[in-house]
């Protein structure tokens, strides 16, 4: 047992690192580390670079376009992209996708999707959760109806993030609602999202930005060489795209540098006659912030390094710890950062707003995006299988309870 | 990174696990704390013999030159099993103070007797006044006749009551609270001037107040210089106890399970309603968590920056001293009446997990070490 790395683990982050210090953008670095969101030509921007360099689909063997790294290096490579920090690489495209198609899709539907999925040259977004399927995800109703060599789509889709920036939309529908378990009648459809019929509606969320929208499908038409797997067999395909999408769920590198600007900001802003970095109650709580990020990166280890040795490739049931323990430091930094702006964080003002009115600053830089990172991240626990889905899982797959 | 057991750190798993599960039944454990000394001689002679007395001492002092991570292991069995010798206070906690400062004549005096179950140690360091603070030291030693005597108390001194020989700390010179000027002797346990009040702790484990009047001592290690052996040993015991806090959450943990699972209320397990199945993941977490933060303290051992190790132990006591309240106080919580009961085995666990974070530094002392050194 060595929780250390190896000399070539350390040369393989020293090779990450320098290859985003050197390639990624000034202006993309300098917005995200205030907080703001990747713009979309930023994540196309950032991905396409990373393509170049082989590394954008870092998940995909090589002979679909990957690096063929092992679980470590993925680790690695995710957490010095999130810290840099750097937009994350779309995770439509390369870790849902891709992966999906590589197991399940045909030679032509291969070859079709997964270069540009890769290269970003299309936005694919996921078309799963419904109003009545959210937890519950095989409620769906979503009707998809065989008509000769075409698939009739109606029904609508909800919380589909970045559906308004989406070329394509890999959606889960009902294409037998008479099967005896409502698992055995969904089926995995590729849409093109410029398809008549597809009406987006935006959703803005308690952060005041619009991220997640509807979509709704009416009579649309899709080709049946856009069905992923077998009819009703679609179960299985999300099963296995669900339980892919873990590697980098506990995004470590983000809470981490967050934590490093937290500290920043906090040399800057004062706390009783005194910069907040020196007060002790909010030292003891970067102290506990710093323990639990350091027990989640070796639990995290544990867990990825035991992925290269399972057979079957299927994920720990303990990646359900990572996403819980991930999530909830995800949500306790931008906690923190939100707290050391105070007031200030408070104003629903905007950086864009002030460019645009040509107005001075009104707030220190680091301040608009505080408040709105951290109702963001409420979400964190919500998305990709809530907390207590997650707690489920473990109860039945570990505690058998 | 390999997080891979050898082949021999499996056998000295199985091999301890098959002994206890034989020897330490929750019922043969209760005998053994309720007759002097409060633990087993015979099964003390038994490890000599498996050769877990001389697991971390190195091969030339007869010993198997085992590492943390065996150390880990072996304390992780004692902890499912709530072992009540004094392996802590012997193997750990003094032979670690005798490598770390003692001359070779002194270590081939001392280990190899150690690892054949003929020498029991303790470390008297703590006393009343110093609570957790390690520079804490009244307790003087001075010079007579080419040796020394030592007068002061020490206090909760583990398994000090039965320990053949001692390692004490004391001033040879500084005052209160000062780093230099502290010391380390070895006491005969049959000393003059030295008593001993012998007591169980809260969790059934051997502990004695000291008070030394006079007592004839032995330098071991460099006059005035001793507190980085201190942290040492220090160290070594929280990495050695973390081991045994995994053990205990394991035990619970599976106690837990068990009791969910067979309890029947309103006609059905109590393990079908969702808040306390949550729960019981809850625990699974905050023990997961905890088992990464022992790994790091066994691991941190030996790493030869001071301040570095040090960071690192005072991340895994909070992580493991959090870990092992939130697990214990569930488990209790989840057995609901039964867990409040002495005949019953989740108590003791609570019990044992209680005291180890009481050990070395608690929660809160090693979180404010920590945030002293935010940067």
């Amino acid at each position: 047992m060595d929780l250390r790395y190896t000399e070539e683990e350390l040369a393989f982050r020293e090779e990450v690192r320098a290859f985003i210090r050197e390639n990624l953008p000034r202006d993309i670095r300098e917005r995200m580390r205030l907080g703001y969101p990747p713009r979309k030509q930023d994540t196309i921007a950032w991905q396409r670079i990373l393509n170049a360099r082989g590394w954008a689909a870092y998940s995909w063997p090589k002979e679909w376009g990957g690096p063929g790294w092992n679980s470590v290096q993925k680790m690695i490579f995710l957490e010095e992209n999130l810290s840099a920090p750097a937009p994350e690489i779309l995770s439509f495209n390369v870790t849902m996708l891709g992966p999906v198609l590589i197991q399940f899709g045909t030679e032509a539907q291969k070859r079709r999707y997964l270069p540009a999925a890769a290269n970003l040259d299309e936005w694919w977004c996921q078309g799963f959760s419904e109003p009545g399927a959210g937890s519950d995800l095989a409620s769906l109703k979503t009707r998809a109806v065989k008509e000769g060599d075409h698939y009739i789509v109606n029904g609508q889709k909800i919380w589909t993030s970045t559906a308004h920036n989406a070329d394509w939309c890999f959606c889960l529908v009902r294409t037998n609602p008479q099967a005896a378990k409502k698992q055995e009648g969904i089926s995995f459809l590729l849409i093109d999202m410029k398809t008549p019929g597809v009406e987006v509606r935006p959703i803005i969320s308690i952060d005041g930005s619009h991220h997640l929208n509807e979509v709704f499908f009416t009579d649309v038409k899709v080709p049946a060489e856009n069905l992923v797997g077998e009819e009703n067999r679609g179960w299985s395909v999300a099963k296995f795209l669900l339980g892919n999408e873990r590697t980098g769920i506990a995004r470590l590198g983000k809470s981490k540098e967050r934590v490093r600007f937290a500290k920043e900001v906090a040399r800057e802003v004062r706390m009783n006659g005194k910069p907040l970095i020196e007060d002790r109650g909010f030292r003891t709580r970067v102290a506990q912030l710093e323990v639990d990020m350091k027990a989640l990166e070796i639990t995290q280890m544990r867990v990825v390094s035991a992925y290269d040795k399972t057979k079957d490739g299927r994920p720990d049931p303990l990646s359900s710890v990572l996403k819980i323990k991930g999530t909830e430091l995800l949500q306790g930094t931008s906690e923190l950062v939100m707290d050391v702006g105070g007031p200030q964080a408070m104003p629903a003002w905007t950086q864009e707003l002030a460019q645009l009115t040509n107005e001075p600053a009104l707030l220190p830089e680091w301040a608009p995006q505080m408040a709105p990172a951290y109702l963001m991240l409420r979400a964190a626990s919500i998305y990709g299988g809530t907390n207590e889905i997650q707690k489920n899982i473990l109860n039945k797959a570990v505690l058998g309870l | 990174m390999d997080f891979d057991l050898t082949d021999d750190q499996r056998l000295l798993g199985d091999s301890v696990a098959r002994l206890l599960a034989d020897e330490y039944a929750f019922d043969q454990r209760k005998k053994l704390l309720a007759a002097a000394p409060g633990w087993s001689e015979a099964l003390w002679a038994r490890y000599a013999e498996l050769g877990l007395l001389g697991l971390p001492i190195p091969e030339e002092f007869g010993g198997f030159g085992g590492g943390a991570v065996d150390v880990l292991l072996l304390q992780q069995a004692f902890g499912r099993h709530l072992v009540l010798e004094p392996f802590l206070a012997t193997v750990v906690l003094g032979a670690t103070a005798i490598r770390e400062a003692g001359d070779t004549a002194l270590q081939e005096e001392i280990l190899p007797a150690i690892a054949a179950g003929e020498c029991k140690l303790a470390f008297a360091h703590y006393e009343r006044q110093s609570r957790y603070d390690i520079t804490d030291v009244l307790t003087t030693a001075t010079p007579r006749n080419g040796g020394w005597v030592l007068e002061g108390g020490k206090s909760v001194v583990l398994h000090g009551d039965c320990a053949d020989r001692l390692v004490v700390s004391a001033r040879t010179g500084g005052s209160r609270e000062e780093a230099e000027g502290i010391s380390l002797f070895l006491v005969e346990g049959e000393a003059e001037g030295l008593l001993r009040r012998g007591y169980a702790l809260r969790d059934g484990t051997r502990a004695a107040e000291l008070s030394l009047s006079g007592v004839a001592a032995r330098l071991i290690g460099p006059q005035d210089q001793a507190l980085p052996v201190i942290e040492r040993v220090v160290e070594a015991g929280i990495a050695a106890t973390s081991g045994e806090v995994i053990g205990a959450m394991e035990a619970m943990q599976a106690m837990t399970l068990d009791y969910l699972k067979t309890r029947q209320q309103f006609g059905r397990p109590i393990g079908d309603n969702q808040a306390l199945q949550h729960r019981a993941a809850e625990m699974l977490v905050a023990m997961e968590q905890g088992r990464s933060m022992a790994m790091l303290a066994a691991m941190s051992l030996s790493e030869t920056d001071p301040a570095e190790r040090a960071r690192s132990i005072s991340m895994a006591k909070v992580g493991v001293g959090q870990a092992g309240r939130f697990v214990s106080q569930n488990a209790v919580q989840l057995h609901g009446g039964i867990g409040m009961t002495d005949e019953y085995a989740v108590g003791h666990y609570f019990r044992r997990v209680m005291v180890i974070e009481h050990m070395f530094g608690d929660t809160a002392w090693h979180l404010d070490r920590l945030a002293d050194q935010v940067a």
